[in-house]
């Protein structure tokens, strides 16, 4: 069975066919940027196209599968609506699975599930890079508020930490916007 | 406040009413919480419709009958509860076009039916060169981009289906491709064929109310069963949009809705050149305003009539995406249904008859003699 996962997010496109190769999939294309994209997915004429509901080139997929005579039309996975919950788990997901006609339901349905499991795992991957991302960025800006009041203030490194932390408690606000406002204030008053 | 309204949209002027309603407090004071998504794709917009992603989506009044009628992938039955907008695209070609369509015109290439001739007589030149066909960009099969490049080519004698290449774009990618040459022309709303103009890749051939008008251009889309289940709340929406389409077509607001049009969660494209397209200068040359250009639904275009939709349908089965039935006939009219609408604003104003430049004229009541009329000639 021919795949091709349509995708302009390289590492999510990686985890899916890795999961493809893993459940027995090995002809598996990927194709990283819209140019030319019907031209390359008639020459591959693949059994069943994956691609996120991200991506622009959506229209233009269903645009040749309206038209093309020349190569078998793939439908979408929804013209089959008896199976609305996993219809609804890949929108959810962010996942759309165009397929030729005739393939069993089952195999569609087992690739299906995998393409949603995966796409979700690498949201969770990508919620889970923000947040350590701005981690970082919280400690840097407390860093530099640190920095200014013992300067400004004349005092040791674990001292200023504590007066941000008691502002921070009094006030009812998280530590990074009252280091914030420091550098704020402090520019201000360069 | 009622439970929050999720509302898609795609990045262009003509959402402007919608994306007013919510960002200007028109939808809040009728006590609406409008939660908008910027999206990216027409079939997206459909598909989070039908599994209730969204309670309404900005689009393409063709999509709307589609849907209803199965036509693509997706068979959700949809409302087209009040029309966004009337018109508003162009037909751009590239310059080197333009400089061979110049030399083949037999006349003012500013008439439709001179340009489509020139336009025949490019292509038969290129055939005979053996030359790759043209290629021509729009941006979904449903939609008044494909009527218009197609009723205007087949006037001047061109097979649309035949004679050049018709492809989907995103309306972004649209001025890129025309760049990299991808794409020879293309018909696409605004602010992108001012901003192929202003670019110097392209040249603007005629607005799309040259070819028909008015167009019904975008709807605002709400699932059938939703709107019947909270027709109250359709109304609200319904209200909250026409006065902010009010607001909109009033000239003193333009600086207004172009500055809050052009941040970058809403259409993300500097307020002059959208400035300009709300004004109906289309590029930067034009002068003097195209009147009718783009039209935001007022109490008498805004209103959705069973009319509109049997011409859309009608334009589906001339261009074969459609069979005929007069069960989908009663369907498609069906979606244009100004019960919410009347509901909301209390009119009942006649439709407006939609005219094209050339060929037969439209009849809502016999639109297969319309449709074999085309071929006749």
């Amino acid at each position: 069975m021919k795949i091709v996962i349509v995708d302009e997010s390289p590492i999510r496109a990686a985890i899916l066919e890795a999961g493809l190769r893993e459940a027995g999939f090995d002809d598996v294309t990927r194709i990283a940027e819209t140019q030319n994209l019907l031209r390359r997915i008639y020459a591959i004429d693949p059994d069943i196209i994956l691609i996120g509901l991200d991506n622009a080139s959506r229209d233009e997929l269903e645009q040749m599968f309206q038209v093309s005579r020349a190569v078998r039309r793939p439908v979408a996975m929804f013209v089959d609506q008896s199976d609305t919950a996993s219809i609804q788990a890949s929108v959810d997901a962010g996942v759309s699975a165009y397929i030729v006609d005739g393939l069993k339901k089952e195999r569609i349905r087992s690739i299906l599930d995998l393409c949603v499991s995966r796409f979700n795992a690498f949201a969770r991957l990508q919620t889970e890079l923000e947040r350590a991302k701005s981690d970082l960025e919280e400690r840097k800006i407390i860093d530099r508020a640190k920095g200014i009041l013992m300067k400004s203030k004349n005092l040791p490194e674990d001292e200023a930490y504590r007066l941000m932390r008691g502002v921070a408690m009094r006030e009812s606000k998280k530590i990074v916007e009252i280091a914030q406002s420091i550098i704020t204030a402090s520019e201000l008053l360069r | 406040m009622t439970p929050d309204v999720k509302i898609g949209f795609i990045p262009l002027v003509d959402a402007a009413s919608l994306l007013v309603a919510a960002d200007k407090g028109f939808a809040a004071d009728e006590g609406l919480a409008v939660e908008l998504v910027r999206d990216v794709s027409w079939s997206n917009m459909r598909d989070r419709l039908a599994i209730g992603h969204y309670d309404a989506a900005h689009l393409l009044a063709p999509m709307a009958v589609a849907s209803t009628l199965g036509l693509s992938h997706v068979r959700v039955k949809l409302v087209a509860a009040l029309n966004l907008a009337a018109n508003g695209n162009a037909i751009t070609v590239s310059r080197a076009l333009h400089a061979q369509m110049t030399q083949a015109a037999d006349g003012a290439l500013g008439n439709p039916a001179v340009s489509a001739r020139a336009l025949r007589s490019v292509i038969r030149d290129r055939e005979r060169r053996g030359d790759d066909p043209l290629t021509f960009g729009m941006t979904f099969p449903f939609s008044t981009h494909n009527y218009q490049l197609r009723y205007w080519m087949a006037e001047g004698g061109i097979d649309p289906d035949h004679d050049l290449r018709l492809v989907v774009l995103p309306p972004p990618y649209m001025v890129d491709n025309l760049a990299k040459g991808q794409v020879d022309g293309f018909c696409v709303g605004a602010p992108w064929n001012a901003v192929a103009a202003d670019a110097g890749l392209g040249v603007i051939l005629h607005p799309g109310c040259a070819i028909f008008h008015p167009a019904p251009e975008k709807t605002l889309a709400l699932r059938d069963d939703v709107a019947a289940r909270d027709p109250q709340r359709a109304a609200a929406l319904i209200r909250a949009v026409m006065r902010a389409a009010d607001f909109v077509r009033d000239p003193e607001n333009r600086a207004e809705v172009a500055a809050l049009l052009a941040r970058p969660d809403r259409v993300g494209v500097d307020a002059q050149t959208i400035r300009r397209t709300l004004d109906g200068r289309l590029d930067a040359q034009a002068r003097t305003a195209q009147a009718d250009y783009l039209l935001f639904g007022d109490a008498r275009t805004g209103r959705p009539d069973p009319y509109q939709a049997a011409w859309l349908y009608a334009q589906m089965l001339r261009w074969r995406q459609a069979a005929f039935s007069p069960e989908h006939l009663r369907m498609a009219r069906a979606v244009f249904d100004p019960r919410f609408f009347d509901a909301a604003c209390a009119t009942a104003a006649p439709p407006t008859p939609i005219r094209a430049f050339a060929g037969p004229a439209f009849d809502a009541d016999d639109i297969r003699a319309y449709v074999a009329a085309f071929g006749r000639r």
